[in-house]
């Protein structure tokens, strides 16, 4: 049961870590940096992502490619706990002279691509996932999209292929906040239900509420050990902004910054 | 003895079938863009060929994919689309990822200017070379015939980065009879001349050729120089040869004044401090849709031999 305890912990360590970041650096976006935190703990703390963070980019690891640009500030306190660079860096993002920016670049050890730009990550995961098959590697390929990404057609184009060629090393997690920069999802193009979408693209769609941890481990498991032939895909059904008042599910809280007094006051908690 | 002419494209695609099948890292994608010999690569490497369909966004993220698993990746579509289509696929995932990650990609778009004269502007190509050269990251090799394209295989294969290749998608006289150009100099000069010298690249070689035979008979010899590595050729190899002529002619199948070779020679000509007149010699009056023979389009804007023997005999004139 510790193991239980030490996840939850860490997503709270890791949402306090995050918030002290954007306090530090309000160039950052915070809300979409809030909803993916229990999936990124699931997938580097509860043994789903075999990586090696004194050598990030060895051929033994898993491929965990970050689509989300922006919305992943929270993967930096997590990549400088488990050692892949200097816990002094997050003191510097969006410093001169650091490595960490408002927006993840590949020259941060544990970062796989380019990302910045939008719906770019499973296209390039999906020809990674083809490159492994095709070596014979029983290494899999993870990639964590937002759901306001996947408007963009590229995306479909990957999906597509990714079923025409049996890719079940490949996942993709949604982490489907339903709000993308200018509101809710719904009302700009709704994607209605996503995993009944990629299921009639031939994909093999999971639920889960991202927000429980564990919940979100033991599909990434399952998802792992489950090779049918299929892509797969979890959609983490999450809120954007969570635990934040006034930026928890707010439609404009892409863009917005909370002060810095609420800011200290949640993490003096 | 003549050789044969054969599509740039063929050329390329045997020596990549002959390659494969002692090169396992060579992957070939296309976007459901074919050619006979391609047929060869489909049915003898059927692990290592893919067609992604007519989808060219997803054609450079597969390749990036490839690439980064350590695949020598050859992508290959038409040139309007394979450069235009995903443009910010390849700035994004080749040309910024490859500045930290060694990868491998190289694209081949058959169809270089007016090769397919009469499907129209959607698939002629008058904007790929000020696009490509404008990352900084990326080779753009554009071959005046089957010889000079076959021998880019080399150079895709040793260096590591990702490519553009230009090729013309009808077949072309052959050029280069006694063998290949040393590419690692850029450019190659066919016809020694006295006081103007017409650079072209691409079909246009065969112009200026054309041009420079037909103002011999004028009793004019102008120079004529091939370029075909358009991002990187030798600075000082160029230096002196341009030191022997009064006049540069840049002659290029894509729009005049945007940033193409025309645009690169005059920041070239000015950086080197050469006192040099330029004329640039390119597509002109934008987008159209006229039926016509190559010949007969090339002579409406302002590309073909006729209108550039006129326009390089005023020029002689200014200087």
């Amino acid at each position: 049961m510790s193991n239980l305890i030490n996840l939850a912990d860490k997503a709270d360590w890791v949402w306090r870590e995050t918030l002290a970041i954007h306090r530090r650096a309000p160039e950052t976006r915070l809300a979409s940096s809030l909803s993916s935190i229990e999936i990124f703990i699931a997938l580097y703390y509860g043994g789903v992502l075999r990586f090696d963070a004194t050598n990030p980019l060895t051929s033994t690891r898993d491929r965990c490619i970050i689509s989300k640009g922006h919305g992943s500030i929270c993967m930096y306190p997590i990549l400088a706990d488990l050692g892949f660079f200097p816990a002094e860096e997050l003191l510097k993002v969006c410093h001169t002279g650091g490595i960490l920016g408002g927006i993840p670049d590949p020259i941060i050890p544990g970062y796989e691509t380019v990302n910045g730009s939008l719906g770019h990550g499973l296209g390039v995961g999906t020809g990674v996932a083809l490159g492994l098959n095709r070596k014979c590697s029983d290494r899999n390929v993870f990639v964590v999209s937002g759901d306001g990404e996947l408007h963009g057609g590229a995306n479909w184009e990957a999906i597509m292929f990714a079923s025409q060629h049996n890719l079940d090393n490949l996942h993709l997690i949604v982490d489907n906040n339903k709000i993308s920069m200018l509101g809710y999802t719904d009302d700009i193009i709704s994607h209605g239900s996503l995993a009944s979408r990629l299921g009639a693209f031939g994909w093999e769609c999971y639920e889960v509420d991202g927000h429980d941890v564990y919940a979100v481990r033991d599909k990434l498991i399952k998802m792992k050990n489950t090779n049918h032939g299929k892509p797969k895909a979890l959609i983490a059904n999450t809120l954007k902004g969570r635990g934040v008042p006034g930026l928890e599910n707010a439609p404009l809280s892409h863009i917005l910054n909370p002060k810095p007094e609420l800011l200290d006051s949640l993490l003096e908690k | 003895m003549m050789i044969k002419a054969i599509a740039m494209r063929d050329v390329l695609l045997n020596r990549i079938w002959e390659a494969m099948e002692e090169n396992e890292k060579i992957f070939f994608v296309t976007a459901d863009f074919g050619s006979p010999i391609l047929d060869k690569i489909r049915s003898d490497y059927p692990n290592r060929f893919i067609n992604v369909g007519i989808a060219e966004q997803n054609l450079i993220n597969i390749s990036a994919g490839l690439a980064l698993e350590g695949y020598t990746v050859f992508a290959y579509a038409i040139a309007p689309f394979i450069t235009m289509r995903c443009f910010e696929q390849i700035r994004v995932s080749l040309a910024l990822l490859s500045e930290v990650r060694s990868m491998n990609v190289n694209l081949i778009g058959v169809g270089a200017g007016y090769s397919y004269v009469v499907s129209g502007p959607t698939h002629q190509c008058y904007e790929d070379i000020t696009l490509m050269r404008a990352l900084p990251n990326f080779q753009v090799l554009s071959p005046a015939d089957h010889i000079s394209a076959g021998a880019l295989f080399d150079r895709c294969i040793e260096t590591i980065g990702p490519k553009y290749l230009r090729f013309d998608a009808q077949v072309l006289p052959v050029i280069y009879e006694a063998g290949a150009p040393n590419l690692n100099v850029g450019f190659h000069v066919h016809r020694q001349g006295s006081d103007i010298c017409l650079l072209a690249t691409g079909y246009m070689m065969q112009t200026a050729l054309k041009v420079a035979n037909s103002l011999s008979t004028s009793s004019i010899e102008v120079g004529v120089v091939d370029l075909f590595d358009i991002a990187k050729f030798d600075n000082k190899a160029m230096v002196s040869l341009l030191k022997n002529y009064k006049g540069l002619v840049t002659m290029e199948e894509g729009f005049r004044g945007r940033g193409g070779v025309d645009a690169m020679m005059f920041e070239f000509i000015a950086r080197q401090n050469l006192s040099l007149p330029l004329l640039n010699l390119g597509v002109q009056g934008g987008y159209r849709f006229e039926l016509g023979s190559r010949e007969e389009l090339h002579e409406q804007v302002g590309i073909g031999p006729n209108y550039i023997k006129d326009a390089v005999i005023n020029f002689i004139k200014t200087l």
